[in-house]
This record gives structure tokens, C-alpha cells and sequence, in this order.
């Protein structure tokens, strides 16, 4: 049952893409994947992509804040892109703010974005 | 006699099978998908509230109809330490287990309609309603 959320490297930046639902187990390997990933290739950015996730809970919401902090420690920046409309309402009715998270509206956008800000 | 499934929660995958057929429910009913997202999201959120307090419990689904309106009910049951403070567990951003789970008043706002019904010592049960608007 414990599938691995793959993380490809494209020249100084990580992408990841979300493609199914996360359970707990998940969703903490990738948290360790991804700054052991770091690590390895000194990656300065991440692309989070979540377009095909049609719901977050208060559970993966702390899990993903948490890598973005830990990847913030290990001097990367994070971008999370694709959260679909019924995604967002939840998140903020549920009353979970992912403050100080760079996204954008799809992976395109958050590389430029990632790009930028990586420049800057 | 209304329809109702339920799901008993023992492990963390109960949380995901537990959400998934609240998901397949909402989404037979006829539900729209921020609807759906809602109650998957409130059942998961119930869910894990059983697992992280309670150890086990039980998260049933009932299809609802009243005057021609159609919805779903989230029952969530345990028979854990139950809740000494209710008023104090509404309160936005109250937890107890270390800032995991956005707590009821995340779930209250979710749904339409939110009740507890809690004896310490005895055990918890959350009813939530959400209608097709």
C-alpha cells in the first residue's frame, strides 16, 4: 500500500505532482523524500503540484505547511500550484491558512514564479 | 427508512475508506464537487478525531430526504473519554493533540447542520447534515 510520490529534478528546481489522494502514511514518506531529495541534489526550489487533488483536510494541510518550513531550513523555496476551486473553499472554511505559501494557478505559472523568485 | 453505510475506524485507513465512501455517497446523491469536497473533508476531520481520541469508532453515512430536499448525514460515533468541555472544543483553534486537526468549528462550517452529544467516561456522537441546495 505504500506507493511513493515521485519527485523528478529539472535543472535547479524539484516537481512534484500529487496524483492521488494521500493517506497519512504517504504523505509523511513524502515529507522525508523530498528534503532527503533536497539534500542530495541541492535543489533551491520546489514545484508542488496539487491539480488533481479534489480535497485537502487539516491533516495533509499541516503535513504540506510543515515540508514547506522545512524546505524554507534547507534555504528552498516551495510553490504550490493547481489547488482546484472546491479545494480552496474548504480549506478556508475549515478555517486553515496556508499563509506565507507562494502559489500559482499551474505548474507553467509556479516555475516562472519559482524562476523569479530564485533570481530575486 | 433511510439508506445508511458505515465504516468502523480502528487504523488510519479506515480514515481514507471512510472519506472515500462519503465521497461516492455525496457524489450519488448529487452533490456538486465543492459539496463533495466539504463532506469528505468533514468526514475526515470526524474521522481522525475518533482515531487520535477515541482509538475506534464507528462513522456511518445516512442518505436524507425531507420535503423534497435530498442530503447526507454524517453520524460519527465512539465510545471514548467523551468531551468534558464541549463549549471549549467549538472554539476556534482549541486542540489538544499539538495543533493536528482543525477541530469541530472547521467541521460546523463544513455542513449545515452541526450537534454533539457527549457523556464524559461514556463516549461521543457527532451528527452533521448537509442538503443539496
Amino acid at each position: 500500500m505504500n506507493l511513493r510520490i515521485p519527485i523528478l529534478k529539472l535543472n535547479d528546481c524539484l516537481i512534484v505532482s500529487i496524483q492521488w489522494e494521500l493517506d497519512d502514511q504517504t504523505a509523511l514518506q513524502f515529507q522525508e523524500d523530498l528534503l532527503t531529495k533536497l539534500h542530495e541534489t541541492s535543489a533551491r526550489g520546489v514545484v508542488i503540484d496539487l491539480t488533481p487533488i479534489d480535497f485537502i483536510d487539516s491533516f495533509i494541510a499541516k503535513v504540506l505547511g510543515d515540508v514547506i518550513s522545512m524546505s524554507g531550513l534547507m534555504g528552498a523555496k516551495v510553490v504550490i500550484t493547481g489547488i482546484q476551486p472546491a479545494v480552496a473553499i474548504t480549506l478556508i472554511e475549515l478555517g486553515i491558512r496556508l499563509e506565507d505559501v507562494m502559489t500559482a494557478l499551474d505548474l507553467e505559472n509556479g516555475l516562472e514564479k519559482l524562476q523569479r523568485e530564485l533570481e530575486a | 427508512m433511510s439508506y445508511r453505510s458505515s465504516v468502523e475506524i480502528l487504523t488510519e485507513w479506515d480514515i481514507v475508506a471512510a472519506r472515500q465512501l462519503g465521497r461516492n455517497e455525496a457524489k450519488e446523491v448529487g452533490f456538486g464537487t465543492v459539496d463533495q469536497a466539504r463532506i469528505t473533508t468533514a468526514i475526515s476531520e470526524l474521522a481522525r478525531n475518533i482515531y487520535l481520541y477515541a482509538g475506534k469508532g464507528k462513522i456511518e453515512i445516512e442518505r436524507i430526504s425531507e420535503g423534497g430536499k435530498y442530503g447526507i448525514t454524517i453520524i460519527a460515533s465512539d465510545e471514548g473519554p467523551g468531551i468534558p468541555d464541549v463549549r471549549k472544543v467549538m472554539e476556534d483553534g482549541f486542540s489538544t493533540s499539538g495543533g493536528l486537526g482543525a477541530g469541530m468549528p472547521g467541521v460546523k462550517r463544513l455542513m449545515d447542520t452541526f450537534k454533539i452529544d457527549t457523556v464524559v467516561g461514556e463516549g461521543t456522537v457527532i451528527k452533521a447534515t448537509k442538503w443539496i441546495r
